[in-house]
């Protein structure tokens, strides 16, 4: 029993995803980068759930690792012939090396992991509001890094000519092995540990865990992930840097919290639903016509709906929508068992 | 040594100290609010915005300076007292990351507003730009708004410490801040207080927008956001718990950033953000509770 309740857990947001992927390959072509989208953005906010879901430390930086794994598979990927006409000051070992689809994913996963490694390491001491601004000042720097300092990639220019190979196929693929990752992490002796210190730190503490110990390991799997989402990300539309700061903080911070922040089904529920609102009123904004009816919503009323939601969420439903628990299928047990 | 040569310009801190001023007030009004309701308001910026959007739309129609100041009040008192009864209020119980998460859902909430109404590039407000020319004080070209700013900021803080030390409301107001559960309990009625502090937050965000745009004069969705940002920083990295070292870090952290501006080669100037934030991080990792808290705050132990 126990172990079907498992399974389970993490069959229903994988299937959740997979039957999204399915549907995208038969839509049309404009369709289907709805679907991309969202697929990537189930990456994103499951990336940003392993650390704020388990840890209960709200961190407003991870954007800043999902950058980063644009930046470096973006900058990576980029053909050699192409890059001295966007990218003229690049250092040299940048501008001579190329690499293909999925080393390019790979790297640019090492380096957002390397680089909360690197962040986690002095701040996962912080807590609370302290950590909250300090993850928000990391996020301030490395778009201000990346958006002048022209040696390390094209400035504010649009990270054009990386190859588009992020498809409905690649971003299913991806979302499932961050579910998966995140998964097993949470499953795992260190997940159970870090929810211990977010459900009580004093008592967590008092049996000889580590408070910092497993914020930084979750801290770096985290930006491990945002990493391998920003290099899905790259691949799939050509964007600039400023394409991944304040808005794309606040819509994945949004997802998450409309899903259910404490749990990995909220997540990637979150994900799915604010994608799918978001897309229909894109179409909207275009002109849509349902049920005989033309619906032509002003451009930019999409983010209103959206903010809206998630004050609307957070103030009648704090929990998310799943109420921040694991999927289960409450019929199937037996009154008694619980 | 030119970085310290510019720094201690006369004119380099002036304006320095002008800034610092500005951010200082923005620094109350979140403190306060955080005080009596252990919220963090990000939509603070928000509300400045739709007040300098409010000086724009009077000084396009060439109504009188008065005029527009007034209803630059007006837009941002009411917005201010809608943002306490519809998402403040119901939020009260909640922790304090449910409250940042709902006033950051707010803060796009409007911006987005602002963004469909008047379009990316904004609006000018050009009804009060004769303040940005400069008088000449022994030597050094201060403009105008930098007087007004130091002066109309010393006039508004001093008149706080007054409402706060010599008025009853003043006093329930400092009790909740200390302790609401107590406070409430012995007749301090928890709306009045947090509507209270919210309108006077309000109206330091109403003061700030009239400055702001004599010195920014283009308004567009995104004003003020920069600012706020960097006052919530310096909020929490003076220390939130107590009014007079949020508005300290308030202070400094805009007396620092006027400082770099100023003294920082132009070819590294595009990195003030960098050096500004680098700052934070290094302060908070040395004070955690703040830079001018007297103590570390207390860990809970089993």
């Amino acid at each position: 029993m126990r172990a079907g309740r498992t399974a389970i857990e993490l069959l229903a947001p994988v299937l959740l995803v997979v039957a999204a992927g399915v549907i995208g390959i038969f839509v049309s072509q404009t369709t289907e980068i709805y679907f991309v989208t969202a697929l990537i953005s189930v990456s994103t906010v499951v990336a940003i759930y392993v650390f704020v879901g388990n840890s209960g430390v709200l961190s407003f930086g991870h954007i800043s690792f999902f950058a980063v794994g644009v930046w470096a598979a973006g900058v990576l990927s980029i053909p050699e012939a192409e890059k001295p006409a966007t990218m003229p000051y690049l250092f040299d070992f940048l501008g001579s090396t190329t690499v293909g689809n999925v080393p390019s994913l790979l790297i640019a996963a090492v380096v957002g992991g390397l680089f909360a490694l690197l962040v986690g390491l002095p701040l996962m001491r912080l807590s609370g509001l302290a950590a909250g601004i300090a993850t928000f000042a990391v996020l301030g720097i490395t778009n201000n890094l990346l958006r002048y300092y022209e040696k390390i990639g094209p400035g504010l220019n649009t990270f054009s000519s990386v190859p588009e190979t992020t498809d409905v196929l690649q971003a299913t693929v991806g979302a499932v092995l961050v579910i998966v990752a995140a998964f097993a992490y949470q499953r795992s002796r260190f997940g159970r540990l870090l929810r211990a210190t977010r459900e009580d730190p004093a008592a967590a503490r008092a049996v000889g865990v580590s408070i910092y110990r497993q914020r930084l390991g979750s801290f770096a799997l985290s930006g491990f992930l945002a990493g391998f989402a920003g290099g899905l990300y790259i691949h799939f539309i050509p964007i600039n840097v400023d394409a991944v700061y304040l808005d794309l903080t606040f819509i994945t911070l949004a997802m998450l919290v409309i899903g259910g922040t404490t749990s990995l089904w909220g997540a990637v529920v979150g994900a799915l639903f604010v994608s799918a609102l978001d897309s229909v009123l894109a179409e909207m904004e275009d002109g849509m016509t349902l049920l005989g009816r033309t619906i032509d919503l002003p451009s930019g009323s999409r983010i209103i709906v959206v903010s809206a939601v998630m004050a609307i969420v957070v103030i009648v439903r704090p929990g998310g929508l799943t109420g921040g628990r694991e999927f289960s299928l409450p019929r199937l047990r037996p009154a008694a068992a619980r | 040594m030119n970085f310290v040569r510019d720094a201690l310009d006369l004119q380099v801190q002036v304006d320095a100290i002008g800034l610092g001023a500005i951010f200082a007030l923005m620094a109350v009004g979140i403190g306060l609010v955080f005080g009596v309701m252990r919220l963090v308001n990000f939509a603070y910026g928000q509300l400045i915005m739709a007040g300098a959007f409010a000086l724009a739309f009077a000084s396009e129609r060439d109504w009188p300076v008065g005029v527009g100041i007034a209803l630059c009040f007006a837009v941002v008192l009411a917005l201010s007292l809608a943002m306490e009864r519809v998402v403040f209020r119901p939020l009260r119980t909640q922790s304090a990351a449910v409250m940042l998460i709902a006033t950051f859902a707010v803060a796009f909430l409007l911006q987005s507003i602002a963004l469909l109404w008047f379009g990316p590039l904004g609006k000018t407000a050009t009804s009060l730009v004769q303040l940005n020319r400069p008088v000449e004080v022994g030597g050094v070209d201060i403009r105008k708004i930098t007087i007004a700013s130091i002066v109309v900021a010393v006039v508004c803080l001093a008149l706080l410490v007054l409402l706060l030390n010599r008025t009853s409301i003043g006093l329930h107001m400092r009790a909740a801040a200390i302790d609401s559960q107590t406070a409430r309990l012995l007749g301090v009625r928890a709306d009045l207080v947090s509507t209270v502090s919210v309108l006077i937050a309000g109206a330091l965000a109403a003061v700030v927008a009239v400055m702001l745009t004599v010195q920014y004069p283009t308004v567009t969705p995104t004003f003020a956001l920069q600012e706020t940002i960097l006052v919530l920083a310096g909020v929490v990295v003076g220390g939130m718990t107590r009014l007079l070292s949020a508005t300290l870090g308030g202070f400094l952290i805009g007396y620092v950033s006027g400082l770099l501006g100023g003294a920082l080669p132009s070819s590294q100037s595009q990195y003030l953000p960098s050096f500004l934030f680098g700052l934070v991080i290094l302060v908070l990792l040395i004070r955690p509770d703040g830079l001018f808290t007297r103590r570390r705050g207390l860990v809970e132990r089993v």
